[in-house]
């Protein structure tokens, strides 16, 4: 949770660059309190090193409040819209019927080309991307994992 | 009351009881200038270059704990501020520094003198702000000098557009603060004090290490009383010379790559170390594998990702040095550890800082010890480089704050006008700056307004005609290779300083070391500059080798 304001996703980015911690993804958004930002980083490394970022986020002016989400138990989704190549009609079944398989909603069709949303975890994203992936993908896009502790903890 | 971004600026400054602003003028700062023109409360005090200003503002504030203040123009003015800013927060200094911006509708079109200040100073500061509308004025800088000099100190950045500055608005100045994402923890758990006390208690070879965060905090009394009560032998960081005396039996002087050998093998002796305000640093560390290896290690600090960011810890306590220390010294006693302090008393009479006179050369260190025979109360402001550890070695501080050094980024060119803050800061006080040759010329040209001043600064310059401590590295390491390292091309820096309008002297040999230090001393009018040609490759002993452990320190070169 950050304040809402101009420069605190540099702040925040420049941290782990500066500091030699990576980002593995990374989602913003305004939350129902427009003051406030929700950052959803996903990183890596050792409990030392995930201590440090947790101290050295802190250490930010507008860091409100810095959880470490995996360490409970939570839930986690990440979207994905792909855009696949569907220039025959055989192809473009076949494509609605995988759909299917992972509950993805068709958001936009064109003669040659759809576009599919899909839900899920980070398991069933890279799946879907493996196989829509043999039908030719023109154009991918992923907001990166957001999470929520399990429970009425807030 | 409405009043100009300016105005309200310079008012709010008034509020928060800033006495001297350092700075250099130019375009997008003209109408905060402008506003501090003919002010009598505060002083604004030009300085010849924006990184002189900004080290200037960091001495002010080393040397009174009060928040220093800089003020400069944008673009180039801002960047000089940058090495300013950088050695402030690697020293936890509280700083305010304020730069001049384009006019609001110019800012990212890349325009004249427009350099993105905030940008650029990010990852150097504890925060920053930019200011576009007059109305942000009062709260911003409020609230960056509750930032500034709160928690872990550091410098604050101000950036104002220049139609900001212009603008009026309702003056209204905020009568506290409260940043819900900013709460410092400044109490230490009690539960951990009291882990503490315990470990303390059990102790055979305990040692305390104390670095800057003691001053900062002003908790030198709480320290003494903590070595006091438990007799405890107690090393102070290069950082922290002067929170405990050094004159004192139970102090083993400084620990580390230039430390004493009684520290450092204390360090590689001890079963227990307490680090206060110390942040195990990698020079005075050494290899980390290497450091302390039988001691458990307590360590209170203000800053939580300070603790176990180098060092495994076994009783963290976040929180203010004074405040965790008035509680823990309620819980401790008398250390019952008298043949670790026999063995530490032997280490301290085996192993004193000590060198050879060659020939007929000024040795440096000889000169240390005759600055400090007259100077003893001085505040000493020291460059980097040899002559900053040969001042820390041979000068035996006794006072928190009489000690100024750019420690953590090391900044060359430091010292002088550091002095100058120092010397508005602590007018009663003698300021001695102890200068290298090369350092001494990097900001020579702040000389200029402690002569316009008249302040009475003894300017000591340790002149080895090399860049010493590389020269020192390369002699060691680079087979003598000594490139980019040769200053015999200095200028005659006496004649220098009477161009200037300062007294200069030289001096060329030892006897004429004590005459011209008592000369100085009788000089009150305005600074002088006494250029001690000193042995040109004496070296820095002891001697921890980059990456080597404290106990495989090299005591000097036989």
């Amino acid at each position: 949770m950050v304040e809402n304001r101009f420069g605190v996703l540099a702040r925040v980015a420049g941290l782990f660059s500066g500091r030699g911690f990576n980002i593995d993804s990374l989602n913003v958004a305004e939350t129902h309190d427009k003051s406030v930002s929700q950052i959803t980083l996903v990183t890596h490394g050792d409990a030392q090193i995930i201590n440090q970022i947790y101290q050295h986020l802190n250490r930010l002016i507008d860091v409100i409040e810095v959880t470490d989400i995996s360490t409970g138990t939570h839930v986690e989704r990440e979207l994905l819209l792909l855009k696949i190549c569907t220039d025959d009609a055989q192809k473009r079944a076949e494509i609605l019927q995988v759909a299917e398989v992972f509950r993805a909603r068709v958001i936009d069709t064109k003669p040659a080309s759809l576009v599919l949303e899909i839900t899920g975890d980070q398991g069933k994203l890279e799946a879907a991307i493996e196989i829509f992936n043999t039908y030719g993908i023109l154009e991918l896009a992923r907001t990166g994992k957001i999470a929520m502790p399990r429970g009425n903890t807030k | 009351m409405e009043l100009s971004g300016a105005q309200t600026l310079v008012d709010c400054l008034k509020r928060e009881g800033v006495e001297y602003i350092f700075g250099v003028n130019g375009g997008a700062a003209m109408p905060i200038f402008d506003a501090l023109y003919g002010d009598t409360e505060i002083e604004l005090i030009p300085m010849r270059h924006e990184q002189g200003a900004s080290h200037a503002a960091d001495g002010y504030a080393r040397a009174t704990g009060k928040v220093g203040v800089v003020l400069a123009t944008s673009g180039p003015g801002a960047t000089n501020l940058v090495t300013g800013i950088a050695t402030a927060y690697m020293d936890s200094i509280p700083m305010v520094a304020i730069t001049g911006q384009v006019m609001t509708q110019f800012i990212g079109s890349d325009a004249f003198q427009e350099c993105d200040v905030i940008g650029v100073t990010r990852p150097i500061c504890k925060h920053s702000y930019l200011i576009e509308n007059s109305e942000e004025v009062a709260d911003v800088v409020a609230e960056a000098f509750h930032i500034a000099s709160t928690g872990k100190q550091g410098p604050v950045i101000i950036d104002i557009a220049k139609d900001a500055q212009i603008h009026k608005s309702l003056f209204q100045y905020p009568e506290t603060v409260d940043l819900r994402s900013y709460k410092p923890q400044v109490d230490g758990d009690p539960t951990q004090i009291a882990k503490a006390a315990a470990l303390i208690k059990e102790a055979k070879c305990p040692i305390l290490y104390a670095g800057g965060g003691v001053v900062l905090a002003n908790a030198s009394e709480e320290l003494r009383e903590l070595t006091f009560k438990t007799q405890i032998p107690i090393t102070v960081t290069l950082m922290g010379l002067g929170a405990f005396p050094e004159t004192h039996p139970l102090a083993m002087e400084m620990p580390g790559m230039h430390g004493s050998c009684c520290a450092n093998y204390a360090f590689t002796g001890a079963d227990l170390v307490v680090a206060i305000g110390a942040r195990f640093d990698d020079r005075v560390t050494g290899d980390l594998d290497k450091f302390a290896p039988n001691a458990k290690k307590i360590h209170i600090d203000i800053d939580p990702s300070c603790i176990g960011k180098n060092v495994p810890v076994d009783v963290p306590i976040v929180g203010d040095a004074k405040n965790v220390l008035t509680e823990l010294n309620k819980l401790v006693d008398t250390a019952d550890i008298d043949p670790w302090r026999g063995q530490i008393q032997e280490w301290k009479q085996k192993y004193p800082f000590e060198y050879q006179q060659k020939g007929n050369k000024v040795m440096p260190q000889y000169v240390m010890e005759q600055i400090y025979e007259h100077y003893s109360d001085a505040i000493v402001v020291a460059d980097v480089g040899q002559h900053q550890m040969w001042a820390a070695q041979y000068f035996k501080f006794t006072e928190p704050r009489q000690w100024l050094n750019s420690g953590g980024l090391g900044t060359m060119g430091f010292s002088l006008p550091a002095a100058i803050g120092a010397q508005l800061g602590c007018p009663d006080k003698t300021v001695v700056n102890i200068n290298g040759d090369g350092s001494y010329i990097m900001t020579i040209q702040e000389l200029v307004p402690a002569i316009t001043m008249k302040l009475p600064l003894k300017i000591f310059i340790i002149n080895n005609m090399y860049l010493g401590m590389v020269r020192q590295w390369q002699e060691l390491f680079f087979d003598k290779r000594y490139s980019a390292v040769d200053y015999h091309d200095n200028p005659d820096f006496a004649l220098l300083a009477q161009a200037f309008g300062a007294t200069g002297l030289r001096v060329e040999y030892p006897e004429d070391v004590e005459p011209a230090l008592l000369k100085a001393k009788g000089i009150d009018d305005g600074p002088v500059v006494i250029d001690f040609i000193v042995a040109e490759e004496e070296n820095v002993f002891p001697m921890v080798p980059a990456g080597k452990g404290l106990g495989d320190v090299i005591r000097g070169l036989s």
